[in-house]
Parts: structure tokens; sequence; C-alpha cells
């Protein structure tokens, strides 16, 4: 945190170390508030990506530019890498070749991940569940406040002090997303976060999901094994087949989306029929 | 038929203090069936004593200031024993499920001592310590460390390493990983080994204030077997129950208060 302050501010006004910290405060706390003003998502530039696993090469060279903002949703079979590729771009493993690049020095905080599982800590309340979300910033004076905020965003202030096992399935989801919106993160990578859940429920989170990226606008990243969900909610699909981007489709249709409506349908259509294509070849 | 009838009686008729006593009903049950069967003489009482003989037989203890005093010594023996014990259990548990190098180091060593039973080294702790309080902590602290030591590496190890991952990812330090991730995940599994420990903590100490003690309850049921006393000997064999269902109910408390998260320890 302290290097970030240091390096928006210009190096004159460091005139000496006494001065240090009231200024550090201040401008952390314009930092904060403009950041909650106007989340801007993170540009993601990656070239020629690799990774393997032992002797299995997961992912085999990807070159991929993601703008500021964008929805984008990965598809294809098990087993294809999507959910290697997200896993690297969100540092959770580390990169055999290629890189990847956010246009800017990033902080912890800016990227989050939210995975099949809630991964809720049992033993702590949902607020404080959701606090775990600040990362450093957990032990700042507003973090009660930050949370709580976080937890109306996904509607569910209401159980800031229940045990996360008495949670349905969609409940404990939405802490999970809560938490990691706490920080307002400029990159959100999700990794099938909807797997789990029954219909109904999944239809409400897509556009819980797609409410809050388009009042945040942070650039998401959506892997998924539902085409459906995919052409739902993105602006863009990539098909991974093999350990490489098969087909890049845009999805043009506008927001609010009509799920079931023919353009979707037929745009699902297309790209299940890219999916089994690939099947058939195998 | 009467099971079923007691499962779907009104909740209105289970009065809360009559769930609290229903435990107690099997005992003093038995107690009553044996004052019976001593009194008619059903059972000779060169055998067993009524209970009756018993209470007044502790009544005389208690008066003479001996039972206090006697509880006392076992009771601090058994506490301080399993305080050592258990922390050093604790800290090799901890040190091993968090450090490969030191579980290679030090678990193979470990396994072999748990599996000499320490009562075996009784005669070689009286060789050391000869029937000093020493050679008494020494036995309960050995005998609960190994139960808190193995319950202490299986609930650090199986510890869901999603969560760790999640608390890595949302920055947490090595310390706060450990304090808010990895000890609450293995609390339960510690308790668990509490409650062995604390079973293993009274049998250690009965046998070794049985052979080796000038005080203590194992201590005053030995001498009462030298002089016929078996009121005396059947009163501290039913202390020893009471005191083992006092360390039980203890943790139990214990595991109420600090593990409310857990739906199993949630009021039914």
């Amino acid at each position: 945190m302290q290097t970030a302050v240091r390096s928006s501010l210009p190096e004159t006004e460091f005139t000496s170390r006494a001065n240090f910290a009231p200024h550090a405060r201040v401008v952390r706390e314009e930092r904060q508030g403009e950041r909650q003003a106007q989340t801007t998502g993170l540009p993601l530039s990656i070239r020629g990506l690799r990774k393997s696993f032992g002797d299995n090469e997961v992912l085999r060279g990807i070159d991929l530019h993601i703008p500021a903002g964008q929805f984008v949703a990965i598809v294809g079979r098990s087993g294809c890498g999507k959910s290697t590729l997200l896993r690297l771009i969100a540092g959770l493993d580390k990169i055999d070749a290629g890189s990847i690049s956010f246009g800017q020095d990033v902080q912890p905080e800016d990227i989050r991940v939210m995975f099949q599982e809630p991964r809720l800590l049992p033993w702590a309340r949902v607020l404080a569940n959701v606090e775990v979300g600040l990362g450093r910033d957990r032990a700042l004076g507003d973090a009660h406040a930050r949370a709580e905020k976080a937890l109306t965003e996904v509607g569910l202030a209401d159980k800031r002090d229940q045990w996360p096992s008495v949670l349905s399935g969609g409940q404990k989801q939405r802490v999970a997303l809560g938490r990691a919106l706490v920080s307002r993160p400029r990159v959100l990578a999700f990794d099938e976060p909807l797997g789990a859940l029954d219909a109904l429920t999944r239809i409400s989170m897509q556009r819980l999901l797609e409410r809050v990226w388009r009042d945040q606008g942070f650039t998401a990243i959506l892997v998924t094994h539902d085409v459906a969900e995919a052409v739902a909610l993105a602006d863009r699909v990539l098909v991974i087949d093999e350990g490489r981007i098969a087909h890049d489709v845009t999805v043009n249709a506008g927001r609010p989306r009509q799920r079931g409506s023919a353009e979707l349908a037929g745009l699902e259509g297309s790209i299940l029929s890219h999916l089994l294509s690939a099947d058939d070849r195998t | 038929m009467s099971l079923i009838d007691s499962v779907s009686l009104p909740r209105s008729f289970r009065l809360p203090r009559v769930d609290g006593l229903i435990q107690w009903i099997v005992p003093l049950a038995i107690i009553a069936i044996w004052q019976v069967a001593s009194v008619t003489g059903f059972v000779p009482t060169r055998v067993l004593p009524a209970p009756s003989d018993v209470l007044l037989a502790g009544w005389k203890l208690l008066l003479s200031g001996e039972l206090v005093r006697n509880i006392w010594v076992s009771f601090w023996r058994a506490s301080i024993g399993f305080l050592i014990g258990g922390s050093i259990g604790f800290a090799f548990g901890l040190a091993n499920g968090l450090s490969q190098l030191s579980a290679k180091l030090t678990d193979t060593t470990l396994q072999m001592v748990r599996n000499v039973p320490h009562l075996a080294l009784i005669p070689l702790v009286i060789l050391w310590f000869g029937i000093d309080e020493s050679a008494k902590l020494f036995l309960v602290a050995l005998g609960v460390f190994f139960p808190i030591y193995l319950n202490t590496l299986h609930g650090i190890r199986t510890v869901d390493p999603q969560l760790i991952e999640m608390g890595r990812i949302y920055g947490m330090s090595d310390g706060e990983l450990f304090r808010r991730v990895i000890f609450p995940g293995a609390l339960p599994s510690i308790f668990v080994g509490i409650r062995f420990a604390l079973g293993i903590m009274w049998l250690t100490l009965i046998v070794a204030e049985t052979i080796a003690a000038s005080s203590g309850l194992g201590y005053m049921a030995m001498q009462a077997r030298e002089f016929m006393l078996i009121d005396v000997v059947v009163l501290s064999i039913l202390i020893y129950a009471l005191l083992g269902k006092l360390a039980d109910s203890a943790s139990r408390v214990l595991e109420r208060l600090t593990l409310s998260w857990h739906p199993a320890y949630w009021k039914r």
C-alpha cells in the first residue's frame, strides 16, 4: 500500500520523513474515494502464454487482448485449459512461458477470483467473511462499513451475523461475491462460480453478476461450461480447444438481455456446434 | 413401543430440567438395584458393600479431611501432568503439521515411542524418580502427549486446502493464515484429542498411584485394601467415575463455546 501511495505523489512533496504520514493518510482517503466513485477495469494483454503440468501441455500459446471493462466468457470442454488460463491470470499458478500484463502495476486487491465453491470460513460470521476480502485494508477503521456495503450490494445485509453453514448454496455464493467485490477489484475472474447452483438460483445470480459488473465496471473473465450463460452475460466468448483459442465470438446483443431470445439462441447454437465439432475430431 | 412414545411426546411435556436429568436415570437405577441387592443379602457385603455403607465411609473420610486431601492431590497431579504433556503434544502437533522438515525430523521417533505402552515404563520411572511427584507427572504427561499430538497433527493436515488457498489469495500473512484459517480448522480434531487424553490421564494416574505413591486416591484405595476396607475401595472407584465425568463435561462445555460455528455442536 505504501509503495502505491508513494508513487502516486510527486517526489518533491517529501521534504522530510516527519510529514510523510499525514500526507499518506490524506492521499489514501482520496484514492479510496476516487475508486469508490468510479472503479475502472484494467486492460489485459496475454502474449504467447504456455503452461504444462508434467508432460501434459495444457496451454499451447495463448495470445489475447481484453480491453478494460470488457466481460469475457471462456468456454471449452473439460480439460481444455480454461480454468488453467484463469488461474494464471489471477496469479494462482506460475507461468511457464509468455506474459500477462495489465498495462500498469497492480495491487493484489485489484484482482479477485471467485471459485465454484464459496470457500467461506465456516468459523467466521458472514460479515467477517466479507471483511477477509479487504486484504491488507482489513486493519483499517472502515473495514466494517465497507464489508456491510458489499453485503448490501449482494442483497444479504440481513445475514451479516449468521454462520455460513445456515446459508443456502446461492446465498453462500453471494457472500463469496461480496467478499470478492469488497476491495473494489479492477479485474474479477470467475471460475464456474454458478456451476453448483440450481437453475433458478443460477439465473438470479447471473443477473446479480451482470448488475455489479455494470455498476462497478471491472474487467470480468468468466470461465463456464454453460454456453447459454456465456452468451447471456459476456461481450465476447472465447472458445478454447487443445490449449489454444479456437474461436473468438463477439456478442453484440444489447443489455439487459432477453434470456432465450432468438439472437442469443442462434449464437449459443453456433458456439455449441464449434465445441461439438471439436469433440467429433477426437 | 415405549421408545417411540417417548420420542413423540409433545414438546411442552419435556421440561428443560428433565432433559438434563435424564442422563442420570441409569446410574441412579443401578445404585438403587445395588442397594436392594445388598440389603436383602443377595450380594454379600464382603464382595460388594451396600451403597449406603460406601456413602458412610465417604462421610467419615470427609470428616477426617483425608478424602478432600487425597482428591486434591490426585486432581493436582492430573491437571499438571495434563498441562505439561498436552502443551508439548500440542507444540509438536503444530510444528509437524506446519513444517515438513520438523515432521521428517521427529515424526518417526514419536511414532516409535507411541507404540511403547507408557505404563510399561513404570518400573523404569520408579528407578528414575522414586515414588516422588515427578514420577506420576511424568507418566501422566507421557500418556496425554500422544492423543493430543496425533489429533493436533491430523487436524492441521486436514484443513481444507481450498480455504488455505483462499487465505493466500486474500493476502493473509502466515500468522494470520494460522490464526484465522488453520487453527480454527484444526480445532474440532484437537478437541477429540483432548477428550481421549482426559481418559488416559485418569487411567495413568490411577495405575501410577496404585503402584507407587504415598498419597492420592489410588494410594487411598491400596491402603484400604491392606486393611480390608472394601467400602473405601469401592468409594475410590466411584470417585474416579465422577471425576472422569467431570473432566468430560468440562471439555464439552469448552467445545460448545469454541465450536459454536459448527452445526454438530448446535443444540437440537
